[in-house]
């Protein structure tokens, strides 16, 4: 199953940006896929993207004063939510894959403090939604606030390519690209001892994504017949979960190691809207 | 329960979305370079 999920990542990448000639061109696309949010952090100024963030979208929207709330683009997240929760981060989030690629070096490795995982709904409050809003309300005019002040992965997908391709943005740089360097170089350098530190302390589309799990139709089940609680499960989660206590916590993202490494195979995963659906696997 | 109106409510927000044309400002938005993204302006 892992060498399947990093096989799935590495699809999604050109799934989300199939257009890879716009790279050496420094266009972005301009059709009308771009009306459509994607469920994966993927920034729509990436050369290569087809279609629109949803954070970047939900901003945008908030931060327009003609609106007062983006019911567009929080449909769509509740969509994405409902059916599949944070296997999104799992599978086919680009920028995810980079932090578990670069954890893979050998290196020192270090633990997460669990009282970190409460930032990203900090940022997903303030960043996302309260400065676009009360901007919109207060100036007539947002600011996308985590897009311009933190999003690692807009600098990496958009910032980099196209201010290496465009010379018009060349001379634009300022202590804002120095600011969004610096953090994505941070993140870079901190995923090589943590595993997926931007997905556990900073993304707000992981906060939102993980207030789904217990409800998604993907979702997993601890057999409590079976479960010998061993804390084989819990012990091995790079994510800092416990599977046999919460198999549906806000923080796993469905990466199925536990499903595998369990010796009694109690956990399993289940798609379907009814809780008492067949299990679709523990392998 | 909850499994079944969840994805109904998140059409019904998309739908009412559309008929605000939500999606044509998230188009404005993703059909120009964004400099926030970049880290430009």
């Amino acid at each position: 199953m892992v060498d399947m999920r990093a096989w799935v990542q590495l699809i999604s990448v050109f799934m989300w940006n199939p257009l890879m000639g716009n790279f050496i061109s420094g266009h972005i696309y301009r059709g009308k896929l771009k009306q459509i949010c994607i469920p994966a952090l993927n920034c729509y100024s990436c050369p290569g993207a087809i279609g629109s963030c949803p954070l970047g979208s939900l901003q945008t929207v908030l931060a327009d004063p003609f609106y007062n709330w983006s019911f567009y683009v929080v449909g769509w997240l509740v969509v994405f939510g409902s059916f599949l929760g944070r296997w999104i981060c799992g599978w086919i989030c680009p920028f995810g894959m980079l932090q578990e690629w670069l954890y893979k070096a050998p290196f020192v490795k270090l633990a997460l403090p669990q009282w970190m995982r409460w930032s990203k709904y900090l940022i997903l409050l303030v960043f996302v939604i309260w400065i676009p809003l009360a901007g919109a309300r207060t100036l007539g005019l947002g600011v996308p606030a985590f897009c311009k002040y933190i999003c690692p992965a807009g600098t990496l997908e958009a910032g980099l390519p196209l201010v290496g391709l465009v010379p018009g943005l060349q001379a634009a740089i300022g202590s804002l690209f120095v600011l969004k360097m610096t953090i994505l170089f941070a993140v870079i350098v901190v995923s090589f001892m943590i595993f997926r530190p931007f997905c556990r302390v900073l993304c707000p589309l992981g906060a939102i994504y993980g207030l789904f799990n217990r409800v998604s139709w993907y979702h997993y089940k601890c057999d409590r017949e079976l479960c010998a609680g061993c804390g084989t499960c819990a012990n091995q989660c790079r994510m800092n979960v416990d599977p046999a206590r919460e198999a549906n916590s806000p923080e796993c993202i469905r990466c199925g190691d536990c499903l595998q490494k369990c010796p009694q195979g109690a956990l399993s995963a289940v798609y379907g809207f009814n809780s008492k659906t067949e299990a679709i696997g523990n392998e | 329960m909850l499994r079944l109106v969840l994805p109904a409510l998140g059409l019904a927000m998309i739908l009412f979305g559309l008929l605000r044309n939500e999606h044509l400002t998230v188009w404005a938005k993703a059909i120009t370079i964004c400099l926030e993204c970049v880290g430009i302006g």
